[in-house]
Parts: C-alpha cells; sequence; structure tokens
C-alpha cells in the first residue's frame, strides 16, 4: 500500500478506474455465461433485477470517468443535471398542486442552478446555508402567493423535502472535488470516487446480505428486507472498502475505516428512506418498468450517494478542523 | 438539416427534458401506417408530448390539428405550427357553406396520420369530458384507418392552465389498442366506447 501512496495522481487515478472497470468486465463476462440458464420465474425476476443493476453500474462508472476528464466545472455540471433528474422523478412522486407551481419553477430554475454555481466558485460558506436557512425560508413564501391554503404545511414540507436531499445533498458530491485539504490539493476526485465506491459498496452488500439472510425486518410496513444485521453487515464492508482504499485518499488507514463507516452507513439510511417515502407516494417498484410516470428509478439508486455526501464532506472538514 | 428540423428536434428535445414523454406502447406497435390517435386533452402541452413520444420516422407524417384563428395571428405561431408540426388548420366559427371537417378529411385523404382531443376543450377534471361527434365522422369516412386511444399522464401538473412556463415532472403517453367503428354501431355508443378506451389505459399505463 504505501507503494501505492507513493504514486502521482495521474497513476493513482488510472489505476482504480483499470480495477473499477476490470471488476465491472469480470462481472459481465461472468453473468453472460450464465445468461442462458433455465430459471423459475421467481429466479427470472431476481436476474432481471441483476441485469438492470449490472447496467446501472456500467452507467455510473463511465459517468465518473467523464467527470473525471472533464474536470472540477464538467463534473459539477453533471452532477446537476443528475440532481435535476432527481429533483424531477421526486416531485412526480409527490402530488403537487395547482398552487405549488411557482415554487417548484423556483426549486427548478433558481435553485438547482444557483446551487451548483455556488459549488463551482467555491463559496463554501454560502454553500452550507444558502439552501438551509434562505431558500428554507423563501419557499413557503412563495407556496403562500400561490393562495391555496389547502394542506399547506405538508406541500411545502415535501418540497423542501426533495430540494434538501436532491440539491443540497447531492451538491455535496462536486464540492469534495474543489474542497482544498491539507498536502492534497488537486485531488479532491479521489475524495467523490472514494465516497461513491464506499456507498455503492454498502448498498450492494447490504443487498445481497438481506437476501441472503432473511432476518426479521426492522419496519415491515416500510421495508421488507431492511435488519439491523443486513445494514451492519453494508456498513462494515463500507468500512473495509473505505480501509483498503485509503492509499488514495488524506486519511490514515484507521480514520478511513470509519469514514467508510460513517458513509457507508449513512448512504444505506438514505435507501431505506426512499423506501419509505416509494410506500407513501404508493409507488409499488419503480424498476422502470411497472411505474406510472415512467420514472426511470435515478433517485432510489441516487439517495444513498444524497444522504452519504453531506455527512462525509463535513466529517472530513471537521477531520481536518477546518 | 433546415431550420424548421433543427428547431423540430429543439423542441423535442426540451419536451424529454421536462416530462421524459415516454411513450408505453400496450396495444399496438409504433408503425408507420395512417393511423388517428385520439386522446385525454388537460393542457396546450399535451401535442408536444405526443409528438415527443412518437419515435422520429413518425413525427413528420403525424399532424395535430391548430385554431386557425389563434394559430396564424402572429408570424412565429404561423411559423412553428406550419413549418414544424406542418399542423392542420381549422375555423372555429362556423360558416353555412364549409364542413369543420373538410381539412381533416383532406389530410388523411393524402395519407397523413392525425392526433385529434375529441373533447374539443381542455378539461380540468380527473375524468375526460364527453367527446364530441367529430371522431365519429372521420371514423365514417376513413373505415380503413385506425383509430388509437391515448391516454397522457400527469400532464396538467407541468403547466397549469395560465402558467407559461413548465415544471419539469415525468409525464407518459400510453397508446392503446386500435379501435374501429362496428357496422351500423350508433354515433352515441360509438363515441361513448372510444372515451372509455381511453379512460381504460388510464389502469394499464
Amino acid at each position: 500500500m504505501g507503494r501505492l501512496r507513493n504514486l502521482d495522481v495521474t497513476q493513482q487515478v488510472a489505476l482504480l478506474f483499470v480495477v473499477l472497470f476490470g471488476l465491472l468486465m469480470l462481472v459481465t463476462i461472468v453473468s453472460i455465461s450464465r445468461s442462458l440458464r433455465d430459471r423459475t420465474p421467481a429466479q427470472q425476476e431476481l436476474w432481471e433485477r441483476y441485469q438492470r443493476d449490472l447496467r446501472a453500474a456500467w452507467m455510473a462508472a463511465v459517468l465518473f470517468w467523464i467527470a473525471w476528464i472533464s474536470g472540477a466545472i464538467g463534473s459539477t455540471l453533471l452532477f446537476a443535471i443528475v440532481s435535476f433528474v432527481a429533483l424531477r422523478e421526486f416531485v412526480t412522486l409527490t402530488h403537487t398542486v395547482r398552487g405549488d407551481h411557482r415554487t417548484l419553477l423556483l426549486a427548478f430554475f433558481a435553485v438547482l442552478p444557483l446551487q451548483y454555481l455556488i459549488v463551482a466558485t467555491e463559496f463554501f460558506d454560502l454553500f452550507t446555508v444558502f439552501i438551509p436557512v434562505y431558500v428554507f425560508l423563501a419557499i413557503p413564501v412563495l407556496s403562500a402567493f400561490g393562495n391555496d391554503p389547502q394542506r399547506f404545511l405538508e406541500r411545502t414540507a415535501k418540497i423542501q423535502w426533495g430540494v434538501m436531499v436532491c440539491v443540497y445533498g447531492m451538491s455535496h458530491a462536486p464540492a469534495l472535488l474543489l474542497l482544498d485539504l491539507p498536502r492534497y490539493e488537486g485531488r479532491g476526485a479521489f475524495l467523490v470516487l472514494y465516497l461513491v465506491l464506499v456507498v455503492a459498496t454498502a448498498q450492494i452488500v447490504q443487498d445481497v446480505a438481506s437476501r441472503r439472510l432473511r432476518r426479521r425486518p426492522v419496519a415491515r410496513a416500510i421495508s421488507r428486507s431492511f435488519s439491523w444485521r443486513a445494514w451492519a453487515i453494508g456498513a462494515a464492508s463500507a468500512a473495509i472498502v473505505g480501509a483498503l482504499l485509503y492509499w488514495a485518499t488524506p486519511f490514515k488507514p484507521i480514520p478511513a475505516l470509519v469514514m467508510g463507516l460513517i458513509a457507508g452507513g449513512s448512504g444505506t439510511f438514505g435507501e431505506f428512506v426512499m423506501q419509505a417515502l416509494k410506500r407513501d407516494a404508493g409507488v409499488r417498484s419503480w424498476g422502470g418498468r411497472t411505474s406510472v410516470t415512467g420514472a426511470v428509478g435515478l433517485l432510489d439508486r441516487v439517495a444513498g450517494l444524497c444522504f452519504a455526501a453531506p455527512v462525509f464532506f463535513h466529517s472530513v472538514r471537521w477531520y481536518f478542523g477546518f | 438539416m433546415k431550420l424548421p428540423e433543427v428547431a423540430g428536434q429543439f423542441l423535442a428535445f426540451l419536451a424529454r427534458l421536462i416530462t421524459g414523454a415516454q411513450g408505453h406502447w400496450h396495444g399496438c406497435p409504433p408503425k408507420a401506417e395512417q393511423r388517428i390517435y385520439f386522446a385525454n386533452h388537460q393542457s396546450h402541452f399535451d401535442w408536444v408530448l405526443i409528438w415527443a413520444a412518437l419515435p422520429h420516422e413518425l413525427r413528420a407524417v403525424t399532424r395535430p390539428i391548430a385554431a386557425r384563428d389563434y394559430w396564424t395571428k402572429t408570424p412565429l405561431r404561423h411559423w412553428i405550427t406550419r413549418e414544424i408540426f406542418n399542423a392542420v388548420y381549422v375555423s372555429r366559427q362556423r360558416s353555412e357553406d364549409e364542413d369543420p371537417l373538410e381539412p381533416l378529411m383532406d389530410a388523411l385523404r393524402s395519407g397523413d396520420s392525425l392526433v385529434i382531443f375529441p373533447e374539443g376543450t381542455r378539461g380540468h377534471q380527473p375524468e375526460p369530458a364527453e367527446f364530441k361527434s367529430g371522431l365519429y365522422h372521420l371514423a365514417e369516412a376513413f373505415p380503413g384507418v385506425p383509430l388509437i386511444p391515448c391516454w397522457i399522464a400527469n400532464v396538467q401538473r407541468v403547466m397549469p392552465k395560465g402558467e407559461v412556463v413548465p415544471v419539469p415532472i415525468l409525464c407518459s403517453v400510453t397508446f392503446g389498442a386500435p379501435l374501429a367503428l362496428e357496422p351500423g354501431e350508433d354515433k352515441r355508443a360509438f363515441l361513448t366506447r372510444a372515451r372509455a378506451a381511453v379512460v381504460a389505459l388510464r389502469e394499464v399505463s
């Protein structure tokens, strides 16, 4: 590991991407060779889900590669687009009414671009308070002008929550890119990659573990698969992956382990919360085919990142004491 | 590529960016044959949504219907409806000697597909209003053209009446199984059946 630490930035990135794409290639080859097996309908459904997840993993990997080669501005833009699509899906699921129209316009066309503009200009003091303070107060004001008192608080809260998760949470990922850490200048992309890999590991492992273990779910009405043990296994494996990647981060091995635990654990909680939201909206599956609106299921996939990114971002800032 | 084509591509891209404009083909495949699509009508955006949900090749031969007085009023409106959408213009004012359906019949005779909103006007209720009889007369005059029911979901949230800027919300267009006028079918019975076919797609989508 010490040798890896001494490589320069470009070499380390190249190594990470080679490993990432190599792993994906391996998984894809194995799954192609197994694609002709006979399956029962239940197995077939699992298989199709697995195939969708694999496709999503490929897309995510390619996106990150594009983000890396296009630099800080490019990746900020990329995350802004993902944010937009996620918020669009969120708003589709929460039943907004006529009176919310102007507020939604504010969220999509003013708050979202401004937040990412603030990220791109590295104005970090404003970045952390812009949405929680100013937008938090602006949204109910604009909603009140909508002249519709029915379920006012509920509607406002929904929009605020959507903006918090899809815009504020997500914007912490590109913010990591631009964070200037001592002796770690210009290597922010590692932190983003570290975060994404760790969160993805936690989600995948938790998913597999909950299927294998079949423990009693903690909250059956919300998720049939979420159990404490599966969550712990997911978070622990995120911690291990985090520790293994320490050479690419500004952390020492033990802090890298803890950071992995924090990010992975909060990421899977985010996924759990999204399942609650999905139940509330009355969506059975948002795997793409069955949903009314043709929601692509992006929100489901990025929810973990949206929850983990702010927690991770502030943990990193505290760790370095600024 | 000419300017109208570029503008059309851009509009379709915009519609997809804002609404996703997903087409779900449930009762029929997207196919290059002459068709009459009929759908529920809740917003000015409806036509653009159906148009963007169609495959690129079908967009050029599928035409909307536009009110002549409104859509030819300014040069820009006229240009958009004429050059990009190739709209069929109808007059809203009834005159004695002219059949209001004649322009539609002309378009069908020349082999184009049409998209019509048989409610006649934009509705505010979740259920579509009663269908006007135009659909029946077209079905009677062109028995060989399949009538495709379409259900447009969610679009009233994108652009409620009176607003000009659309909010990004995912919408979908569900295309159902083709309908035809039964021999000797009564006008009212046919229109009720057609409306039921559109409403039924809400459950499918």
